[in-house]
């Protein structure tokens, strides 16, 4: 298959998340395996890429004061049923800038496939970066899931990532993340994930808030039926006068799943205020009531209430 | 001509008798209101027409046009046209407004949602991408209940106090709402304690110890519910046949 015709399926396998493929002032590039099967750059962004042997490695240069005005997309995937891909990535947002990725990553085949990433991202002060990671999987699960990254979130800088798999089948999911913050900045870490059959999710949330005033938001939402299983570790640390965040973490439980949250909150300076919430439990009656006094069935009003609660 | 019919209907809850032997019909395309006092059961009442889980054990039969519903479930009696307006309804967290109001709607286009928050007073343009959660006051999540049931064009709709909890403006829109079921010929069940609510009902029913102790109009029972039943003298106990007014 060409590399066009591979950047193609790719992009086909993703549905209406994959209509980004034209436009000369849209970023994007695809990988297939540890191939680049499609690329397009805009003026202020660079992106070198190295094959490796079961990935690439990539580093991402976001130029000093650019503002990249339409969303970045990077395409991870593989169209064979097994295999592994491994992403190393480097990300270096300089001062000022403003960047909003969508990454979107496409298993449809997937028997044993295993996807890795690991990545280092440095937000300059003042800078904004937005990295959306977006699963598709197939029915079938098949999928190991394996992203760490470690951001390192410089003074007034803005840093916010969503992780979301709420298509296909989970399989397994190993997610780690770690942020240090410096002063005045932001962090916002979101996660929405739906487990069916016999998905294993461990969620791994860290903040540290290390620099006065700077905030922090760890947010994890999880919807798990059949004998899925997730455990979400989100850690907080507060060190800093006037450093404020907050830990949330809800999830719904049906038919034989298991769901354990584990929030930890640190503050070893007494200015520093850190609060955090946890639920885990069934769909909620009265929203259930409340939908099928309007006509819907049981299974219709609860996947409505999952689609309110992971949006 | 009756749309509903609740024949010797007794519930009991926690070992205590909530409705006892109640028997009433309600008019097709009539606003009817419920008063009584608290722990009269009217709540249960509006709980045990819908069904809702915890409610379906009682002795007798209700019909909806002649046909019983023992056994029908919730979501069934909402497709047959049944549906329940909470005292307070639920939040949905994430749940967009558009989405919630479509759910159940018979015509679910977003014209159509657009026109039934408009017909609630809420403008569209502001409400229709906003969450129904915590953020909405308690008044504007009436008034987004009421837009998922006027989008629902039922035939039937218990209104659990409607005028609970909510400002001057939502009421007004409320009422509104009333005057659309009637458009709509729209069988409505209100329970409520409010004069000015009473005034949009057409007959009223007076509840005391989950029997219907009178009927007839509202300023009738309205009148005798103000003379007899503030403080009520009954307890929530049952009462005895021979204080029973007569019919």
């Amino acid at each position: 298959m060409s590399d066009v015709a591979t950047a193609r399926a790719l992009l086909e396998s993703l549905g209406a998340f994959g209509s980004h493929f034209s436009g000369d002032d849209v970023a994007h590039l695809e990988v297939n395996g540890n191939e680049v099967v499609g690329a397009h750059l805009v003026p202020g962004l660079d992106v070198d890429v190295e094959q490796i042997d079961d990935g690439i490695e990539a580093h991402i240069r976001l130029h000093e004061g650019v503002r990249i005005a339409n969303p970045v997309h990077l395409c991870f995937g593989m169209l064979p049923t097994e295999g592994l891909q491994h992403i190393v990535m480097k990300v270096d947002v300089e001062a000022d800038s403003f960047a909003s990725v969508q990454a979107h990553c496409t298993f449809p085949n997937a028997i044993d496939i295993t996807h890795k990433m690991d990545a280092v991202v440095n937000i300059a002060p003042g800078a904004t970066y937005e990295y959306f990671e977006r699963h598709l999987h197939g029915a079938e699960g098949g999928v190991l899931v394996v992203p760490k990254t470690l951001v390192n979130i410089g003074e007034g800088a803005r840093f916010k990532t969503e992780f979301e798999l709420v298509k296909g089948q989970a399989g397994v999911i190993d997610f780690d993340y770690e942020a240090d913050c410096d002063a005045q900045s932001t962090l916002e870490m979101i996660t929405r994930i739906i487990g069916r059959g016999h998905d294993t999710v461990t969620i791994r949330e860290t903040g540290r808030l290390s620099g006065e005033g700077a905030r922090a938001v760890l947010n994890s939402y999880l919807a798990l039926r059949d004998d899925a299983r997730a455990e979400v570790y989100n850690t907080l640390s507060a060190s800093a006068p006037y450093a404020r965040g907050h830990v949330d973490c809800k999830e719904i439980v049906q038919h034989r799943a298991f769901a354990k949250a584990v929030p930890v909150v640190e503050v070893s300076h007494p200015l520093a205020h850190i609060t955090h919430e946890a639920a885990i439990g069934s769909v909620d009656s009265k929203q259930l009531q409340t939908l099928m006094s309007r006509g819907l069935s049981e299974d219709e009003a609860t996947d409505l209430i999952i689609e309110g609660l992971l949006s | 001509m009756g749309i509903l019919e609740l024949h010797d209907v007794t519930l009991e809850l926690g070992g205590k008798p909530i409705l006892n032997n109640l028997s009433v019909d309600f008019w097709e395309g009539h606003v009817h209101a419920l008063i009584g006092p608290n722990g009269a059961g009217k709540s249960t009442l509006a709980n045990t027409i819908m069904g809702l889980p915890g409610y379906t054990h009682h002795s007798g039969d209700i019909l909806l046009d002649g046909e019983s519903l023992r056994g029908v479930p919730v979501d069934e009696r909402a497709r047959r046209g049944i549906t329940l307006a909470w005292q307070e309804p639920a939040r949905f967290e994430g749940l967009r407004m558009d989405r919630f109001i479509a759910a159940g709607a018979k015509v679910k286009s977003r014209e159509n949602v657009e026109d039934m928050l408009t017909r609630v007073g809420l403008d569209p343009q502001r409400y229709i991408g906003r969450k129904v959660d915590k953020t909405l006051s308690g008044g504007e999540r009436k008034r987004v209940e009421l837009a998922s049931i006027l989008a629902m064009e039922p035939r039937l709709v218990l209104m659990d106090e409607p005028d609970s909890g909510i400002d001057v403006e939502a009421l007004q829109r409320i009422f509104d709402a009333l005057a659309d079921f009637k458009a709509m010929g729209t069988t409505v069940i209100m329970i409520t304690h409010s004069m000015a609510v009473l005034e949009h009902a057409e007959h009223a029913f007076l509840l005391c110890n989950g029997r219907i102790l009178d009927k007839g109009s509202v300023g009738k029972i309205s009148g005798y519910f103000a003379d007899n039943c503030i403080p009520c003298h009954h307890e929530n106990m049952p009462a005895p046949e021979e204080e029973m007014m007569p019919a």
